[in-house]
């Protein structure tokens, strides 16, 4: 097949930028669409053009690095990551926008990567359990409810690829967010910081210029590893409770 | 002794005796050691400074732990943020000598499945000490929260992974690597809020800097600016992954390479048996010549799965008009034992043979069949899907065809690299100051990793063994501060800017992914699954000619004071050359067949792999030079009695 791209070319975080229209010729319906921006890359280095930089390492769907806003849908037409989705989501002829993940908490570093750091960010303001090296006692000292540690494991999901929160219209990362208070908030081993750790993140959230959350649901139906609403829910119960207890 | 046709392409130097590992009883050497590591007073750590390259699981756990324990650390990744590690795309689990199941597990059990699995050429203390923090490893991920799977009594649950007798491994679904990699990130994340590690994403290693024969610092790049910094610390220790990427389709992370190890390499570090290298039998096969990775699949497949070929060569039926009785189930006619659940190494050759008969099936006729027909019929397929829902959702995806109704194509590919820059017990290399851990080092695995044990040594690596190591290390220093225009300093700076600028100069024909493709099919068709003493001699040849021309052919884009991805791969490419050649030397001088080594001409009249211990039996430990250095390390075992293995 034979398609179109319109893609976002920003030499850097200074430069304004502007859609550059590419033909990619011969795309084979297996290719991923990862795959096909490969090509037309070998295509603009052999004709001395800057190819077009994009984030992406594992190629699997797992480490969250890829994702780039595909027809106006963050990673595109199927619910997955940018690196899994194939061409043969697309037809012969189509025209393709491919622009970075827009959210002020994600400033553009170079086309379509961009900086993803403020998630680190939030993790470094409660998203963890404090187990310092050696401190541990034995892994069935504790046990956990199946459902819980099953609940759990889906909040930890995440992949931390941000398409939530290119999905927001108020560029909100509240989902991220809210998996992590989810994931650590349900287990035993989380709960003497889960009143500091919601407070502490929310603010940082808050900090890092993320919008807030008026829980349209765009994160969840964009999210490759689907991540539930409900768990925003549950956010909103921890911070109202670590309020309530004056722990603001 | 026989001469080597090897020697030919490199010397033979000092054998190897000492590795810093006490005696006595194995099961006491690891207390002895921590017993007899200096300590540091906790007022003195913060004048000690460590950095930590790369954030996998061994990176990110040993940083953490040590700036729990109050060292100043810097860390690196290329990435950008120390959560995209490739650990994380590990599926299957963990083990653990816990023996929950009360099974028969123990650590030494864990310790002689791994011995013998490495194929005899791993070294007994190492692998005692990695069985005996095992536990521990588990207890600390729990405790920071990591969602393991669990029984209906809230305790943890085990399977039983990679052909072994007991259920030892610990898992979190298929993502088992995630969530251990999360683990240690939070940890590391919480270190990074406390301010005791400086965290530097989207910065790639190039050089280290060695001063009065101690490492003492890199040079990097920051991959936003290029900008090249000069980082200067006490120790040194490198994280950063296997080389699987030499073969350009891999498992590994697009990113994974050689650079941060190869550097080393070249500044004295041994690289030790870089020909061992891991091949997966249950990947998706290649679609075509844009095909940039390669993607595994659960090796748990081939428990229901049958894996078949059409029995004559060049049958393009579809797999349903082929009748039962013009199949061949090659695994279950050959290996009737074992049948389909033959070791990796042994299924993948197996594969091979098949292709190279004529009998692949699929693009290129690169594919074997794994057919669940039998395992509906027999559980329907509702529980086929419980089993494997995750993994035919995968390969749908990425094939288009539905696994339910025909048969998947399966192919091998390269996934895991037990070679990696030579340590000692302290998991120190041979240069003073410069620890090397997890997939990096060359240590516990021998010939051939067992399942579920990569995350294993890795946390071992980082969480326990390091912080004991380094600290006795540190107990010495601090060493004497070294600023940026030591001439040791300045002339890895220059190396590194003069490198640069070399590759944006040469503005050649070829794109760097062409280099790197070509490559990778040299080292796939010669030092891949099956090795020769002419194929070898053959690609060292290949790859030096083709290594001439990517450095007067090869066109980068762009400048250096940019985001400049093209860049970046040129230099790993560059790297993966040289790598490639010693990994094909290394093939050459080793004349057996051991773990993931096959040698055509050192098998048995069955096709098995021939170990010839009495001549092999050491880690062939490579110093650089024009002419690389061969040194030996004797290896020998005093617990587990050297054993050919049998599946038939």
């Amino acid at each position: 097949m034979n398609i179109t791209v319109r893609v976002w070319r920003q030499k850097n975080a200074d430069d304004k930028g502007r859609m550059v229209t590419y033909g990619v010729e011969n795309v084979s319906q297996d290719m991923s669409f990862l795959e096909m921006l490969d090509v037309l890359n070998e295509q603009l280095t052999l004709s001395g053009d800057d190819p077009i930089a994009f984030d992406h390492d594992c190629r699997e769907g797992i480490c969250g690095m890829c994702g780039v806003v595909i027809n106006g849908i963050a990673h595109g037409p199927e619910v997955t990551t940018t690196c899994q989705l194939h061409m043969r989501s697309f037809e012969d002829g189509a025209v393709i926008d491919v622009e970075p993940w827009r959210a002020g908490a994600f400033p553009v570093v170079k086309d379509l990567v961009v900086d993803r750091g403020s998630f680190d960010r939030i993790i470094q303001a409660g998203g963890y359990i404090s187990a310092p090296t050696g401190s541990a006692p034995d892994a069935h000292a504790v046990p956990v409810p199946k459902d819980d540690a099953d609940h759990a494991f889906d909040a930890a999901t995440c992949i931390g690829c941000g398409a939530c929160v290119a999905a927001c219209p108020n560029g909100s990362g509240m989902l991220f967010t809210a998996a992590k208070i989810t994931h650590l908030g349900l287990l035993p081993q989380g709960q003497p910081e889960r009143e500091s750790r919601v407070i502490g993140m929310v603010e940082q959230h808050d900090h890092e210029g993320f919008g807030s959350c008026t829980n349209i649901g765009e994160c969840t139906s964009a999210c490759p590893k689907g991540i539930p609403l409900d768990t925003i829910a549950q956010l909103n119960r921890d911070l109202l409770g670590a309020l309530a207890h004056g722990k603001g | 002794m026989t001469t080597n046709v090897s020697e030919q392409f490199h010397a033979v130097g000092e054998e190897i005796h000492d590795t810093k590992a006490p005696s006595g009883p194995i099961e006491r050497r690891w207390d002895e050691r921590k017993f007899s590591t200096k300590l540091v007073n906790p007022a003195n750590r913060r004048k000690l400074s460590v950095i930590v390259v790369g954030t996998g699981l061994a990176g990110a756990s040993a940083a953490a732990t040590l700036g729990e324990a109050g060292y100043r650390v810097k860390s690196f990744c290329y990435q950008d943020s120390p959560r995209r590690a490739h650990s994380i795309a590990a599926q299957g689990g963990i083990n653990a000598a816990k023996n929950y199941r009360n099974d028969g597990d123990s650590i030494y059990r864990l310790f002689y499945d791994t011995v013998k699995g490495g194929d005899f050429r791993a070294r007994e203390s190492n692998v005692y000490r990695l069985a005996q923090v095992s536990v521990n490893i588990i207890d600390q991920c729990v405790a920071q929260g990591v969602p393991f799977a669990r029984e209906y009594g809230g305790l943890l649950d085990n399977r039983s992974f990679g052909g072994v007798q007991v259920s030892r491994t610990f898992y979190a679904r298929g993502q088992t690597g995630q969530q251990l990699l999360i683990g240690a990130y939070q940890a590391l994340e919480r270190q990074i809020a406390a301010g005791t590690v400086e965290m530097n994403t989207r910065h790639e290693m190039l050089e280290l800097i060695m001063v009065d024969d101690r490492a003492r610092g890199i040079i990097v790049r920051d991959m936003v600016t290029g900008e090249i910094e000069t980082h200067t610390a006490d120790a040194v220790v490198l994280a950063t992954g296997g080389y699987g990427n030499v073969f350009f389709l891999s498992t590994n992370a697009m990113g994974s390479n050689v650079t941060a190890t190869w550097r080393a390499h070249r500044k004295g570090a041994y690289f030790a048996n870089p020909c061992y290298t891991q091949i997966h039998p249950t990947c998706i096969p290649v679609s075509g010549d844009y095909q940039s990775k390669l993607t595994l699949m659960s090796e748990s497949l081939r428990n229901d799965g049958r894996i078949w070929v059409p029995k004559k060569a060049g049958d393009d039926r579809p797999p349903a008009d082929i009748p039962e009785d013009e199949r061949d189930y090659y695994l279950e006619r050959i290996y009737p034992a074992f049948g389909n659940l033959v070791p990796r190494d042994i299924a993948s050759r197996a594969a091979k043979y098949q292709c190279d008969a004529g009998k692949g099936v699929g693009p290129g006729g690169l594919g074997v069949y794994l057919d669940f027909a039998d395992a509906m019929a027999r559980l329907g397929r509702e529980q086929v899907e419980a089993k494997y829902g995750n993994l035919f959702d995968m390969y749908a995806q990425i094939t288009g065809e539905n696994p339910y109704e025909q048969p998947m194509r399966i192919y091998p590919a390269v996934h895991y690299t037990m070679g990696g820059l030579w340590v000692d017990y302290d998991l120190q290399s041979n240069l003073t100051g410069l620890f090397v851990a997890g997939e990096a080092n060359f240590s516990e695995h021998g010939a051939n990793r067992l399942g579920a044990s990569a995350l294993m040594q890795g946390l071992a690596d980082g969480y326990f063994v390091l912080p004991y190591t380094i600290a006795n290390y540190l107990a010495d220093g601090p060493y004497e501060k070294i600023d940026d225009s030591h001439p040791e300093v300045v002339a890895a700076r220059t190396a590194v800017e003069e490198r640069v600028a070399k590759f944006l100069s040469i503005n050649g024909t070829r794109t760097v992914d062409s280099f790197h493709k070509e490559l990778g099919q040299i080292m796939w068709d010669y030092c891949g699954m099956e090795r020769t003493e002419e194929g070898l001699i053959k690609a060292i040849s290949m790859i030096r000619d083709l290594k001439d021309e990517f450095w007067s052919n090869v066109k980068v884009t762009g400048v250096n004071e940019e985001l400049n991805q093209t860049l970046e791969r040129a230099g790993r490419v560059a790297d993966f050359f040289e790598l490639g050649e010693l990994m094909c030397i290394d093939a050459l001088n080793r004349r057996e067949s051991c773990g993931g080594h096959f040698r055509a001409e050192s098998q048995t009249e069955d096709g098995e792999a021939l170990r010839h211990d009495e001549e092999f039996a050491y880690v062939s430990a490579w110093e650089f030079g024009d002419q690389p250095t061969l040194h030996k390390e004797p290896l020998e075992y005093e617990y587990v009695e050297m054993k050919s293995r049998s599946y038939k």
